[in-house]
């Protein structure tokens, strides 16, 4: 126990020079200048608004992604001492002195700049010569697009960090896996494994193709292992239980607490408030809540309530009326009720003011106890500034004739009844007798003669329905959509029997009180499923491309220009890089193809072991390629060449691979491997020469003149910005 | 009617060989026939008459004679194995015909194959020659035949349908001047273009539109506000369009008595749409949809507009001053001012442009169909008629091109806004028929949906069989040993029960990834799978039950009493829900008194 006091405390560091001196010039490449420019660049202008609005604790919803990528760029703002005071609405903006732009870039360029010791490990990992490991890090390290990309407040370095690190421990775990099981190491490399695959889905959805790209290496890795008789079945299963709990249950439990640090974080209302459930707006301080603080939970029979579409789209709104009646014919000659117009408004009015009322009395106010309503009864519904009530019956609707109309009842005396009795279907009951709650449940109003559902078309009404939105009756109702359920949101017991008196109180804000607590599973299951489905209008950016233009980088990406001086940023990569990765990927499939065939006719043509190593090598580094780039194809959301950036470090990894194989065993004689070795001196040259050339838009400085931003245009495709004089 | 029936309930006999052949176990072939007999989706789908019947005839041929040619595969090149193999690509070709789905079915035959010669790959014994020859049987049969079929299908399709019809439109005028009846049909035309002339202009992109503009603005925030100019598939009055000399106006052009004066390559014309007179005109606002293009409009008063109306016009591989000639010269208009080329993008406009199809102005100088143009109508009563034998396509470019328009118009049918549209994940579970006919009480109602007792059986047997092959498999990798019986057994699941899994996935993954619309019926041929998934799957955990039990007569009554359960189950469910199928009379399902009530077990059935 007291071992340390008979020998001594020996130290022994082992300092590979390569790694430090990688990583020396990896922070240099990417930290240098940092600050400059100090104005907006790109999408700074996007991932810059997130920030500001953790800085104030608002709550938003961003559909591009997981929150924890914008985390990790809040806490540079937040080391950085950022107040958030900055309006964030157009690219070249200069920032303000109350922006720490160095704290705000610094998180992803430390994380661009390790990536290059990383690729270096990979290969080292992936039992690859250091020269080749050196190499592939060199390539890394001379990217111009890696470097542009990291060097502002961006999300993609991290989360090629993330990737790559999550490669690196699966292999790190793998080599230790042989000899070393269930040591400390092989714990450690196997959970951050799992960490690191987590962070990366938690930056961008992108992750999740390298972390499944490692479950089904993992899978296959273990199913060697089922094969081996060696090893007993309770050790088999103790390797079994040990990767499920490091690659599947860590995963998801960062995953959820990204989510639960976002959602504890963000406790303030804000500008996204609209598209969650009135249940979550009443959850967060500010905004609804303020309104719905201190509503009775019960509906009741003479309850006052507005009646918000749970849908949502396409916008939020309210069930309204006003005294306005439908045009006796529409446009095209099909004739109406003639009778008050309902309709859906995405403002607060008075006019969103209904009272339930019990149809056997005649009274509109509660009655003392309140009468709770509860599911399967039947009510009417009374608009509380007109006082008539909702109707619907067999005239066609407006704009969705398939449909029945929806009219607040005038009597004309013309043999057509009032039809004004509606089923309360509470859709999220737990038993058959819930009580109709406030906010929280979602409600199906069913017309008793017609059994038609009072849904919100989407449709807006022409000019005469002021452009609001249609309500209509639904005869065919089609299983569940969410367009036919709505949710009371304000709330009130009617004390009012007079109309002028309830008037009054209609236009008197609500008070009481009604439990705020929702779960955090239940606030994340909607935030996840709403960042899933929210949808943004598809728009065509001026620089976005196809996925087909990425691998021979026909575009590129403007990322911010000097106003007066012509000095520019540009999202571009190194030519000679780029085409060496295809023909890289080219080569080894190629080759393997050939390997393959040869095999299966019992001829080998390398040994066993390299045989293995090429497999593994083009596993990981191929693999990784191809699940980052080939799902693209399948999208179709807006892309850009930025997307590219993560398939295009697996590639670049596997020329090295590629070299080293054909150095080792295609170039027998020692005069080819010279001429080899010289090729290769030759080529690294040219990438330098080509980093060299493009650095200036690269790092934005210095600024070039007209016929030197001429001649980078390389291919006609690019688009460089060249100012008329 | 009769003809569908027929296909459909061929079905059975298929499902049962196919089952039969890889399991080799009767039980486990009747119970994949009973569940195929007795479901009332099948019965519906062959009853109507439907692509769909046809389609999986051919699915379910294809796949038995794969099947049927793999079991010959220890006599190859007999007559059997012939038979089989050139049966599966006749097969495929019908399938592939009927719809696009058949392409599945040609995806599963061809990795099969694949499989199959990897595997005579690494057979030593078998020379190199030997295996050109298999790979060579197997192009010819699997590839070259189904094509030739195929090529000789739509041959045989164009030789029929000779006649101009309403989707004409979508072809190009080399196409149409094919179709009798068709206004180019052996034209008679004026064969020089000349200032004054009503033209319509077509783009020469596969499935590209005419020329288009109409009395609709652009809305607001999207380039200038004016007039639409659209590239139209449909033949049209405002399709047409006036050529007028830049610098004069038509006064004097429409005087019966002045002379003809041609339009020439390199002119500077001017065109105004003749519904609206408005000048087609370009400008430096972005086009709507292609960002990078400059927005094309209509522009100008009775056919006073300003120098943007100005255009260059040119003929492809011509000399300045030569004439232009209708349908056979290819033409591109050049805007004077920026220099940019008129060109359609070939993106479908949202609502406010009537989902006509985008016309830009492209400053990116690019030789493209998008951008060439060629005259196809041209009226103009100075000019004599002259009849044109013009334009012969070749077999291959009518093929390309119906294909090109086919794939175009399927991907077109996309959901529209707030539509409640069939999800692929509904169809398994049976969360939602179709309805056939009949909608109120009083009608004869028919709802496609599956019978529900089978389909989730059908669920069910999923899961259990990938426990099984789990379970299986790691033993096999664990090396554990194994009686014969459980060998062949376990071969039976892992071989036979993949082949038919891999089936299923193939025609069902895809649908999650299609953005048109979906309906109920497309999950039928997977359904075909599962239920052939189903019998294999019965058998195999029963037999296996019976070789742990004790091989005693317990084991065999065991096995023969839970197969009888199973059909009695099917019988049962088939008596309470045969009225969906064969069609029901009398009030809704959720009115207690009707004949159905209670048979409402998912609310989201509407029958």
């Amino acid at each position: 126990m007291l071992g340390f006091l008979k020998e001594p405390v020996v130290v022994t560091a082992e300092i590979n020079v390569n790694l430090v001196a990688l990583t020396v010039m990896g922070l240099i490449t990417r930290l240098w200048g940092l600050c400059y420019p100090r104005a907006v660049v790109f999408d700074e202008v996007y991932y810059g608004q997130f920030v500001s609005l953790y800085m104030k604790r608002i709550f938003f919803v961003d559909d591009s992604g997981p929150p924890f990528g914008h985390m990790l760029l809040a806490l540079g703002g937040y080391l950085g001492g950022f107040d958030g005071n900055f309006l964030w609405n157009r690219i070249g903006a200069e920032y303000t002195m109350n922006v720490p732009v160095w704290s705000l870039r610094l998180l992803p360029a430390l994380a661009g700049a390790l990536c290059v010791p990383l690729a270096y490990q990979i290969l080292v990992e992936l039992h690859f010569s250091h020269c080749a490991a050196l190499g592939a890090a060199l390539l890394i390290l001379l990217e111009n697009s890696l470097i542009t990309q990291s060097r502002f407040m961006l999300l993609e370095s991290i989360l090629i960090f993330f990737i790559l690190l999550a490669v690196l421990s699966y292999l790190k775990f793998y080599n230790l896996q042989r000899h070393r099981s269930f040591s400390g190491r092989w714990w450690f490399w196997l959970m951050l494994t799992g960490v690191a695959c987590s962070c990366a889905v938690g930056v961008k959805y992108m992750g999740l193709f390298t972390y499944m790209l490692l479950l089904a290496i993992a899978g296959l890795h273990f199913w060697h292992m089922i094969g081996d008789q060696t090893l007993s079945n309770v050790s088999l299963l103790c390797h079994f239980l040990a990767r499920g709990l490091a690659l599947l249950l860590i995963p998801v439990v960062m995953y959820l607490s990204f989510f639960y640090v976002h959602l504890a974080l963000l406790y303030c209302s804000g500008p996204h408030d609209q598209i969650m459930t009135s249940a979550f707006q009443a959850s967060l301080e500010g905004g609804l809540a303020r309104i719905t603080q201190g509503q009775p939970l019960e509906v009741a029979y003479g309850s006052q309530i507005t009646l918000r579409n749970v849908l949502g789209k396409p916008m939020q709104c309210w069930l309204h009326s006003h005294t306005n009646t439908y045009p006796i014919r529409y446009e095209n000659g099909r004739g109406s009720s003639h009778q008050q117009q309902v309709t859906c408004y995405p403002f607060k009015d008075v006019n969103n003011w209904w009272i339930v009322k019990d149809p056997g009395m005649q009274q509109l106010v509660v009655s003392n106890p309140p009468r709770p309503v509860r599911h399967g009864h039947i009510v009417q519904l009374v608009h509380g500034i007109t006082t008539r009530y909702l109707n619907t019956h067999d005239v066609a609707a407006p704009l969705s004739p398939h449909s029945q109309e929806v009219s607040c009842y005038i009597d004309y005396n013309i043999s057509m009844p009032a039809q004004n009795l509606w089923r309360v279907e509470i859709v999220n009951r737990e038993s058959d007798t819930d009580v109709w709650k406030t906010i929280l449940s979602e409600v199906r109003f069913v017309h008793v003669n017609t059994s038609a559902v009072l849904k919100l078309s989407g449709a807006s009404l022409p000019e005469w329905g002021y452009r609001q939105l249609e309500v209509v009756g639904e005869k065919l109702s089609k299983g569940y959509h969410q367009s036919m359920l709505w949710n009371v949101e304000e709330h009130r017991y009617g004390k009012s029997q007079e109309q002028k008196e309830r008037e009054v109180e209609l236009h008197s804000p609500t008070q009481m009180d009604i439990s705020k607590n929702l779960s955090f599973m239940a606030k994340f299951t909607e935030l996840q499923w709403k960042i899933l489905t929210l949808k943004n209008e598809d728009t065509e950016h001026k620089y976005s491309s196809s996925a087909l233009d990425w691998i021979t980088m026909d575009t590129n990406i403007a990322y911010w220009l000097h106003p007066t001086s012509g000095a520019q940023i540009h999202l571009l990569g190194n030519v000679v890089t780029w085409a060496s990765a295809n023909a890289a990927a080219l080569v080894y499939t190629c080759l393997s193809l050939w390997y393959l065939i040869r095999r299966r006719r019992r001829i080998y043509d390398i040994p066993e072991d390299s045989w293995q190593l090429w497999v593994s090598a083009g596993g990981v580094c191929g693999g990784g390629w191809v699940v980052n780039y080939l799902p693209f194809f399948l999208m179709e959301k807006t892309l850009f060449l930025y997307h590219y950036l993560p398939a295009l470090t697996f590639q670049i990894l596997l020329i090295p691979v590629v070299l080293q194989h054909l150095g080792d065993h295609l170039c027998r004689s020692v005069l080819l491997k010279s001429m080899f070795s010289a090729l290769i001196v030759a080529w690294f040259s040219s990438v330098y020469f080509v980093y060299c050339t493009f650095s200036p838009v690269t790092y934005g400085q210095p600024a070039l003149s007209m016929t030197e931003l001429k001649d980078l245009r390389w291919k006609d495709s690019w688009n460089i910005l060249i100012r008329k004089q | 009617m009769m003809f569908c029936a027929f296909l459909g309930s061929c079905l059975v006999p298929f499902a049962y060989l196919t089952v039969l052949e890889l399991s080799k176990s009767l039980p486990a072939a009747l119970l994949t026939a009973f569940i195929l007999i007795f479901d009332t989706g099948c019965i519906t789908l062959s009853q109507y008459i439907l692509l769909d019947p046809i389609l999986m005839f051919f699915l379910m041929g294809a796949v038995l004679s794969m099947v049927k040619c793999n079991s010959c595969a220890d006599r190859p090149f007999s007559a059997s194995w012939w038979f089989w193999l050139s049966l599966t690509g006749v097969n495929l070709a019908g399938a592939m015909g009927v719809k696009f789905v058949g392409l599945f079915v040609v995806l599963l035959v061809g990795l099969n194959t694949i499989y199959d010669l990897w595997d005579l790959l690494g057979n030593l014994s078998l020379s190199l020659v030997m295996f050109g020859k298999h790979l060579l049987a197997r192009v010819l049969c699997l590839i070259v035949l189904p094509l030739a079929l195929y090529t000789a299908m739509f041959a045989v399709h164009f030789a029929v349908l000779n006649k101009s019809g309403p989707g004409d439109g979508f072809f190009s005028s080399a196409f149409q001047s094919q179709l009798i009846g068709n206004n180019l049909h052996n034209v008679s035309i004026p064969e020089h273009l000349a200032y004054g002339s009503v033209i319509t202009m077509k783009n020469l992109r596969m499935a590209g539109g005419y020329l288009h503009s109409h009395w609709h603005l652009y809305p607001e925030g999207i380039g200038a506000r004016q007039q639409q100019v659209t590239a139209y598939l449909h033949k049209d009055l405002n399709n047409l369009w006036i050529i007028k000399k830049h610098d004069s106006d038509t006064a004097d052009l429409s005087d019966p008595l002045s002379p003809v004066e041609f339009v020439r390559h390199g002119d500077i014309i001017r065109l105004e749409h003749k519904e609206t007179s408005r000048n087609l005109h370009s400008h430096q606002h972005e086009a709507p949809l292609t960002r990078k293009h400059f927005q094309v409009t209509g522009y100008g008063i009775n056919g006073t507009g300003d120098s943007n109306d100005f255009w260059r016009i040119e003929v492809v591989g011509r000399k300045t001053g030569k004439l232009i000639k209708v349908l056979r010269s290819q033409i591109r208009l050049i805007h004077v001012a920026t220099g940019c080329i008129l060109g359609s993008s070939g993106k479908t406009l949202p609502k406010w442009g009537w989902e006509q199809v985008e016309v830009t102005c492209t400053p990116y100088l690019k030789e493209t169909p998008n951008s060439l143009w060629n005259f196809e109508d041209h009226i103009n009563p100075k000019l004599p008629n002259i009849s044109l034998d013009v334009l012969k396509p070749s077999f291959a470019e009518i093929l390309l091109e119906s294909h090109m328009v086919m794939i175009r118009g399927n991907s077109g049918l996309k959901p529209k806004d707030n539509e409640v549209t069939s999800k692929p994940w509904h169809w398994p579970i049976n969360y939602q028929g179709l309805r056939f006919s009949g909608v109120n009480e009083t009608d004869y109602r028919v709802y496609l949906l599956g019978n529900p007792v089978i389909w989730w059986l059908n669920l069910v047997t999923m899961g259990l069989y990938f426990l099984i092959t789990v379970c299986t498999a790691v033993a096999l990798k664990r090396g554990v040993q194994l009686t014969y019986e459980l060998k062949e057994l376990s071969g039976v699941v892992l071989r036979g029960g993949g082949q038919i899994t891999l089936g299923w996935l193939l025609h069902y993954l895809p649908f999650f990834m299609m953005g048109r619309v979906l309906y109920f019926h497309h999950y039928f041929p997977a359904m075909l799978f599962s239920s052939m998934l189903t019998g294999i799957t019965w058998d195999s955990l029963l037999k296996f039950c019976a070789g742990f039990l004790s091989p005693s007569t317990t084991a065999r009554k065991v096995y023969g009493g839970v197969f009888l359960a199973l059909v009695l189950l099917i019988l049962y469910s088939f008596y309470l829900f045969h009225p969906l199928s064969y069609g029901m009379i009398g009030p809704m399902a959720s009115d207690p008194s009707s004949p159905m009530a209670g048979l409402r077990w998912m609310d989201s059935w509407e029958f």
